[in-house]
């Protein structure tokens, strides 16, 4: 009965399993202990260890880089939930330290200063899962090509503003369904026109799902904003600036949580939007030149 | 029969859905305290347990769920939902909800980077050993007069146990393609009581 343990560690089983796990959930920014204790009472599924939120990040300007080691080790002995952490796009040392240090997912972010402006990190190399960024299909499948084991789309990161989020939730899913109608003979221009790899373009075709849990990011700040974002049909939410940069985190992100659970009820959404206070103030996204987009870093 | 109930909160519900369809067993998910009439048994999926606890509770599903199984429903955690249903816990939170009698430590076996996979010999289980992934899983560190072990990894780390009509196991038979697991339970549900 007893069976000795042959451990298979970090495989794409597990890495992706953990993302399993985190679906219906919400995923809140934080950026000390104590703001990760708040989420984790309030039912986040995660937090992700920063030293400033995206909204922060974007009035600061300068180089946005991988957080100090001592903050992120605080952050995961205060909680006992999955603790995420940032790297630069292309930063495969972060990426190294961050695994050393424990952390159980790394987001490979655009809202960080890219690294490098060709490539990814290759997150094969790694026993630790890593998130992505991705505004359409492609740029999914060539993430999940590279080994990221979850996906979440794009939006504008410290925006407050949920429109670049729907876009590229929309063109994800569209375009899954699309491929999903197509004949198979169909699949291999598709893939090249898509920039994706083609395995992974026939296996869309086949399931009608992305292989790994999809969640939204980039300007959720209400509650009503994550319920959207699940009825479009999201597995989960990532909520940075719009908690901790809202008048009454705690409540929000109670909120939050809630409507993510119980997003096809109407009822529910209205009582838990009830009493808020301010949320955190937005940016029209149009207005900010490309410059200053988060979503156009990385390919 | 009625339907078994997927505690659909939070977590990886649909897998344990998925599941129960493909041996042709019907199921429905729960998110409500009234969702929990009229089922023969409530799997507890994978997930967060701390936020799936503390969900039970803003939802009030407590007490109608403590009660139900005092009354005999049948239950099953899988991971995180072995440490819902735990008595007792090595961890400050979340509170759990006493249903099965042992004490529960969490991410017994280390952070994300130690999850593993391995082949498991499951008493009472026909056929070759279960594939089991272990995603920052639980382990059992105590059990009570009742509690029979189905299966541990090295010497005397149970990973699956049972108490009459309740089940728990640390790792995720839903991620995998065997559905001896479920078929298990679901005899055990179905079963009169």
């Amino acid at each position: 009965m007893a069976t000795e343990i042959k451990p298979n560690t970090g495989t794409w089983t597990v890495k992706s399993g953990l993302a399993q796990m985190l679906k219906g959930g919400v995923i809140m920014d934080v950026v000390t202990p104590d703001q990760a204790k708040i989420a984790e009472d309030a039912g986040a599924v995660a937090v992700m260890a920063l030293e400033r939120v995206p909204s922060d990040i974007r009035a600061d300007g300068g180089v946005a880089r991988m957080s100090d080691p001592q903050m992120i080790s605080e952050i995961i002995e205060a909680v006992t939930i999955p603790v995420m952490a940032k790297a630069r796009i292309g930063h495969f040392v972060e990426a190294q330290i961050l695994e050393a240090l424990g952390t159980d997912y790394i987001d490979e972010s655009e809202v960080l200063t890219p690294a490098d402006e060709n490539n990814h990190i290759n997150k094969h190399d790694f026993s630790v899962p890593f998130v992505c960024g991705a505004r359409d299909l492609g740029e999914a499948l060539r993430r999940i090509g590279e080994g990221a084991a979850m996906i979440r789309t794009k939006g504008e990161a410290g925006s407050g503003n949920i429109v670049e989020a729907v876009r590229h939730a929309r063109k994800v899913l569209g375009q899954i369904s699309h491929i999903r109608g197509m004949e198979s003979d169909e699949l291999m221009a598709t893939a090249r026109d898509l920039k994706a790899p083609y395995e992974l373009v026939k296996g869309i075709h086949q399931t009608g799902a992305l292989p790994v849990v999809n969640f939204a990011a980039g300007g959720i700040s209400t509650p009503a904003d994550a319920a959207l974002m699940m009825q479009i049909g999201v597995d989960g939410v990532f909520v940075g600036s719009g908690i901790f940069k809202s008048e009454t985190p705690q409540i929000m992100a109670n909120a939050i949580v809630k409507a993510t659970t119980h997003y096809k009820d109407p009822e529910m959404l209205a009582s838990v939007s009830k009493g808020l206070g301010a949320s955190m103030p937005g940016i029209d996204v149009r207005t900010l030149p490309e410059s200053e987009q988060f979503a156009t870093r990385g390919w | 029969m009625a339907p078994i109930g997927v505690l659909a909160i939070q977590g990886d519900f649909l897998e344990h859905r998925n599941m129960l369809d493909s041996i042709g067993i019907e199921s429905v998910e729960v998110r409500l305290p009234e969702q929990l009439e009229n089922i023969d048994g409530l799997i507890i999926p994978g997930g967060e347990s701390t936020t799936i606890v503390q969900l039970i509770d803003i939802y009030e599903m407590r007490q109608p769920l403590v009660e139900k199984v005092r009354k005999g429903l049948a239950v099953w955690g899988t991971c995180a939902g072995m440490i819902v249903i735990a008595k007792h816990l090595k961890d400050k939170r979340p509170n759990p909800l006493g249903l099965m009698d042992i004490e529960v430590s969490r991410n017994a076996f280390g952070r994300q980077i130690d999850s593993f996979e391995t082949n498991l010999d499951i008493n009472g289980m026909d056929g070759p050993p279960m594939h089991a992934i272990f995603i920052r899983a639980p382990l059992v560190t105590e059990i009570g007069n009742g509690v029979e072990i189905l299966a541990e990894v090295d010497q005397g780390k149970p990973v699956a146990v049972k108490q009459n009509r309740i089940l728990a196991t640390s790792f995720h038979p839903e991620l995998t393609e065997d559905p001896r697991m479920h078929t298990m339970f679901a005899n055990i549900a179905h079963s009169m009581q």
